[in-house]
């Protein structure tokens, strides 16, 4: 059992591209920590810096109160789950967890005992003669954390273990990765690019974008409170709309030029006046997404103008086009003009080009 | 693509047919040869059934030598051509699949220039060489021994090559799963590395064996002795006689016998064979 903390790590490549520039956080004995981002934010590169499998440029990584940069991965005391699991193709289900510890040196009955008690956790016992090749991608995933687990390692380190599996399958192993790490209390950092998966994981929630950290923090907090931009993109499905701030006057000194943002669950469909502290406009209805529980009206708003000054990052709606979440089924006609509201303590402005969040 | 044609597949199969009687009947041919008498090949009608001397010819051809002339017990010759054989194909392996575990797995200073040299031998059979790779042969006193026979012949580089090829398919996460549970790059070798390669080891090993057993330049000029003959190379001696019949039964038996180890390699391997060359998915 360790805490792990990253001081000030860096990581550059001899082609002079710096992957990683300066991250620095700590994670407690027995937390979850998720590191969450869009493909090549460098959050890879940073778990695998923490696992011994890639050269740390400069910083410390700190693992139970021991620098670790110049210790071999074997000897770090971490045990890892791969995207694509790693299984030794030709070894059974047994040996691949028994593998680690014989290399370890490590007596037949302990390792024995080890193995069988890790299937039990992770009902493999019926499987434990069979190669890799024979189970389903469930399967897969389970001996790879079973690999994981024998070893008792001091921190788990995990590289998108879901994304090879279907959507089913993914829910139902992350519900059970988050009870086996509460069982097992070890300390484990999360690699992955599904905001939900890093929401519903997460103790700890740090949130990357090229090679930095744009937010730390408990995953509601972040998620109430985003401290940028991208963060208020980036977590919450669907994503955050942002506007140019003129359209609100929110009391805030004249001349502030910035970005305020409203998730689509926050925004209602009022077409009788504003209530009080509230802002509001109208939209005339481009699209309507129907996916049960709910309904996504996307609406564009009159005036462009500065508008297009936001611009739209993949993954982000068009500047002009604002998401309205509407539970139930019902929902307007393609285009209709509606008019929506949302309460002044639902806002987000960010200022300084989206850097950084002021309270209003 | 499934096809139901009743007569549709008629000619294909004489197509086929006609291919395995051209391969097939010099093979039949040499056998029933090797089961009559001398003198009835030499009266220059060769029947095309067989004949009553098999055992006769195939024992005097194995165990006691020809009468007329002074040649060795063509059993002496097989052993010979099988250590040279296998000496060769296991050489090659060896030496290959651990060029190629250097190549892929380590980076060191000049790593492509070594694969380029070797990639370059490609252009460089032994027949090209003959003159150096004897001379050397001959400085080291390997002349007239199985060393002289085995070693200038298995350095590799298709075999290298083959190697290099199916360990750049292996996943780099399966080294790094390697290096957490503590395996240092000999465990990883012989563990991981090399239980993978079994089938394309057994492909490889059919190919070399049976690119060992049919050299005839080489052990041509390695070897005087005539205990240390190889089986090719006998049976040419055993044709060109001077002052004398050839014993064609006596020649036809030896060429049905180097025949043997050959195919009892591929039938024994072959399901081996088929799975390294054809297996995608590791």
């Amino acid at each position: 059992m360790a805490n792990v903390a990253l001081r000030n790590v860096r990581k550059a490549y001899p082609n002079g591209f710096e992957a990683i520039k300066g991250i620095e956080f700590e994670v407690d004995d027995g937390r979850f920590c998720v590191l969450v981002g869009p493909s090549g934010c460098g959050k890879s590169t940073l778990l695998r810096m923490v696992a011994g499998l890639e050269t740390v440029t400069s910083g410390e990584i700190d693992i139970g109160g021991r620098i670790v940069n110049q210790i071999e991965p074997a000897d770090r005391d971490i045990a890892m789950v791969f995207q694509n699991y790693a299984l030794y193709p030709h070894m059974s289900v047994y040996n691949n967890m028994a593998y680690g510890l014989r290399n370890r040196g490590m007596p037949k009955d302990e390792i024995d005992g080890r193995v069988r008690e890790a299937a039990r956790i992770l009902e493999l016992a019926a499987l434990l003669d069979r190669k890799p090749g024979q189970l389903s991608g469930g399967q897969r995933q389970r001996v790879a954390m079973g690999r994981a687990i024998v070893r008792q390692p001091k921190v788990f380190l995990f590289d998108e273990p879901l994304s090879n599996l279907d959507a089913k399958l993914r829910i139902a192993m992350r519900v059970e990765i988050r009870k086996l790490q509460r069982r097992l209390n070890t300390t484990s950092i999360y690699v992955t690019h599904d905001q939900l998966e890093a929401m519903t994981l997460a103790d700890i929630l740090v949130v990357m974008n090229g090679g930095q950290v744009e937010q730390i923090g408990n995953p509601l907090d972040i998620y109430q409170k985003p401290a940028t931009t991208f963060v208020a993109t980036f977590i919450g499905a669907p994503p955050m709309n942002l506007m140019p701030m003129r359209y609100a006057s929110l009391g805030l000194p004249d001349g502030t030029d910035g970005v305020i943002g409203v998730r689509p669950e926050d925004l209602e469909v009022a077409n009788d006046g504003a209530a009080e502290g509230s802002i509001a406009f109208e939209l005339t209805v481009a699209a309507i997404e129907h996916v049960g529980a709910e309904t996504y009206v996307y609406g564009m708003r009159p005036q462009q103008g500065d508008a297009d000054t936001i611009s739209a990052k993949p993954g982000e709606p068009p500047p002009g086009e604002i998401l309205v979440r509407v539970p139930g089924q019902e929902a307007p006609a393609i285009g209709e003009k509606i008019r929506v509201l949302a309460p002044r303590q639902k806002l987000h402005v960010f200022v300084d080009g989206g850097r950084k969040r002021i309270e209003l | 693509m499934i096809e139901h044609r009743r007569f549709g597949n008629l000619l294909p199969h004489l197509v086929l047919l006609a291919g395995v009687v051209v391969v097939a009947f010099p093979v039949y041919l040499a056998i029933i040869a090797s089961t009559h008498d001398n003198s009835v090949i030499a009266n220059g009608q060769m029947p095309l059934y067989p004949g009553s001397h098999a055992l006769e010819t195939y024992w005097h051809t194995i165990v006691s030598g020809t009468q007329k002339t002074t040649r060795q017990p063509v059993g002496g010759m097989m052993v010979s051509s099988f250590i040279m054989a296998v000496g060769i194909a296991v050489g090659k392996i060896a030496i290959s699949i651990i060029s190629a575990y250097a190549i892929v797995f380590f980076s060191f200073p000049f790593r492509m220039t070594a694969f380029w040299i070797i990639f370059v031998t490609l252009m460089l059979p032994v027949e090209v060489r003959i003159y150096p790779t004897y001379k050397i042969a001959s400085d080291l006193h390997m002349l007239d021994s199985y060393s002289g026979l085995i070693l200038p012949l298995i350095a590799s580089a298709t075999a290298t090559l083959l190697f290099r090829q199916f360990f750049m398919t292996v996943p780099k996460e399966l080294v790094e799963a390697s290096k957490i549970d503590g395996a240092g790059p000999i465990r990883f070798f012989f563990d991981t590395l090399l239980p993978l390669s079994v089938t394309n080891i057994a492909a490889l090993f059919v190919i070399l064996f049976i690119y060992g057993w049919n050299q005839y330049l080489w052990p041509l000029l390695i070897t005087t002795r005539d205990d240390m003959q190889t089986i090719v190379i006998g049976i040419k001696k055993i044709i060109d006689v001077h002052d004398a019949l050839t014993e064609w039964s006596v020649a036809m038996a030896t060429a049905v016998l180097a025949m043997l180890p050959p195919v009892a390699v591929v039938v024994l391997m072959q399901r081996l064979f088929v799975k390294g060359l054809i297996e995608t998915e590791k």
